[in-house]
């Protein structure tokens, strides 16, 4: 496998997990959530100054269908987390000398 | 790590089931001063590990570090059962920094970390250095660490990788969860007993750990599979002659 394909597979199944395996997540209470209910101090917990963004809890607000919602805001942030970390770590990159390319 | 917030005001009907998939520490949990440590420190070594990640990062490795960040982002959507009505999700740190090496893993860990609490308010952003120290930190530095012990004390194969790797990925998640008892436990906001929150955080991430070993092998062995040469941390499996039969490759070519 190239490792075009490697990375255009890696993409497709990512997009997948985020945009349509999503909505099949356990929506129960995670570890945290759940040790703090357990333990007595969820109620500390505030809103976040994001709250309000068009994304806040992985929907896009507007759009009704809770399937179609999860699944845009999956594929936005992958989006976003590719364009984020993979120019980051291409302007940290270590430029090899075309010479020496595969 | 991980939580999502039960908010006991929330009204009756929640807007949809996407609010279901909040994952990381809130805001309000942890005192300022805790948080601006946890800030400082986070800042501290993401500004080393922007250095560090120039050793790792070359033209081959770059692209896929940028993917395995969003296969991260991707993979901790999905919560799965851990059983008495308890959920976790992958954290990723030791997966990705066997993947593409720990310093690499920290600026990704923190990518997505940001994106989460940007984006879909998904942890705190007063938060987000004790997130990331947690996730970021915590479990790619432990997760990491015992992968290389690991590999050092096992057989040189790639089933001693991948037991490497699950064991790292494994107690990479009780770890992080002990390391917010510890923050609890110095800027915890609720004056509940610490016994409790250590008793309770304690159990449920080693159940969340196995997840996290069986999602982090499944991964990995399918990459290995595939494109072992892309594996990092496997690049001591690997000598020329093994690779030499891939086409295109010369032998006693490096491959990094």
């Amino acid at each position: 496998m190239s490792r075009r394909a490697f990375w255009l597979t890696g993409l497709l199944l990512t997009l997948l997990v985020a945009g349509v395996v999503s909505y099949h997540a356990s929506a129960s209470p995670d570890g945290l959530e759940w040790a703090a209910g357990e333990s007595g101090f969820a109620d500390t917990a505030q809103d976040s100054a994001a709250a309000g963004s068009p994304l806040a809890d992985y929907g896009v607000a507007g759009v009704d269908d809770a399937r179609v919602s999860g699944g845009l805001a999956g594929v936005v942030g992958v989006a976003a987390t590719l364009v984020l970390a993979g120019g980051l770590t291409l302007v940290l990159r270590r430029r090899t000398p075309p010479s020496a390319r595969d | 790590m991980c939580n999502k917030v039960a908010r006991g005001t929330a009204p009756a009907a929640p807007a949809g089931r996407s609010l279901e998939v909040r994952v990381h520490v809130p805001d309000g949990f942890l005192d300022a001063p805790t948080s601006l440590a946890t800030g400082a420190l986070a800042a501290g070594a993401v500004t080393l590990a922007l250095r560090g990640a120039r050793r790792e990062l070359d033209d081959r490795a770059a692209p896929l570090a940028g993917l395995t960040a969003a296969f991260v982002f991707a993979v901790q959507m999905v919560n799965f059962p851990v059983g008495a009505g308890t959920s976790g999700h992958l954290v990723g740190g030791a997966l990705t920094a066997v993947l593409v090496g720990p310093w690499t893993a920290v600026l990704c860990m923190t990518v997505v970390l940001l994106v989460q609490a940007v984006l879909f308010a998904d942890g705190g952003l007063t938060a987000l250095g004790t997130n990331v120290t947690l996730l970021g930190l915590v479990a790619v530095g432990v997760g990491y660490g015992v992968f290389r012990l690991l590999v050092w004390l096992l057989p040189r194969t790639r089933t001693g990788l991948l037991a490497a790797a699950g064991a790292g990925a494994f107690l990479s998640v009780p770890a992080a969860a002990l390391a917010f008892v510890g923050l609890f436990a110095v800027g915890g906001v609720a004056d509940v007993s610490l016994t409790a929150v250590l008793a309770a955080m304690g159990g449920v991430h080693v159940l969340i750990g196995i997840g996290e070993a069986l999602i982090s092998v499944a991964v990995l062995g399918a990459v290995l599979s595939v494109r072992p040469d892309l594996v990092r941390g496997a690049a001591h499996l690997l000598r020329p002659a093994d690779l030499a039969t891939r086409p295109g490759l010369r032998a006693g070519e490096t491959v990094r």
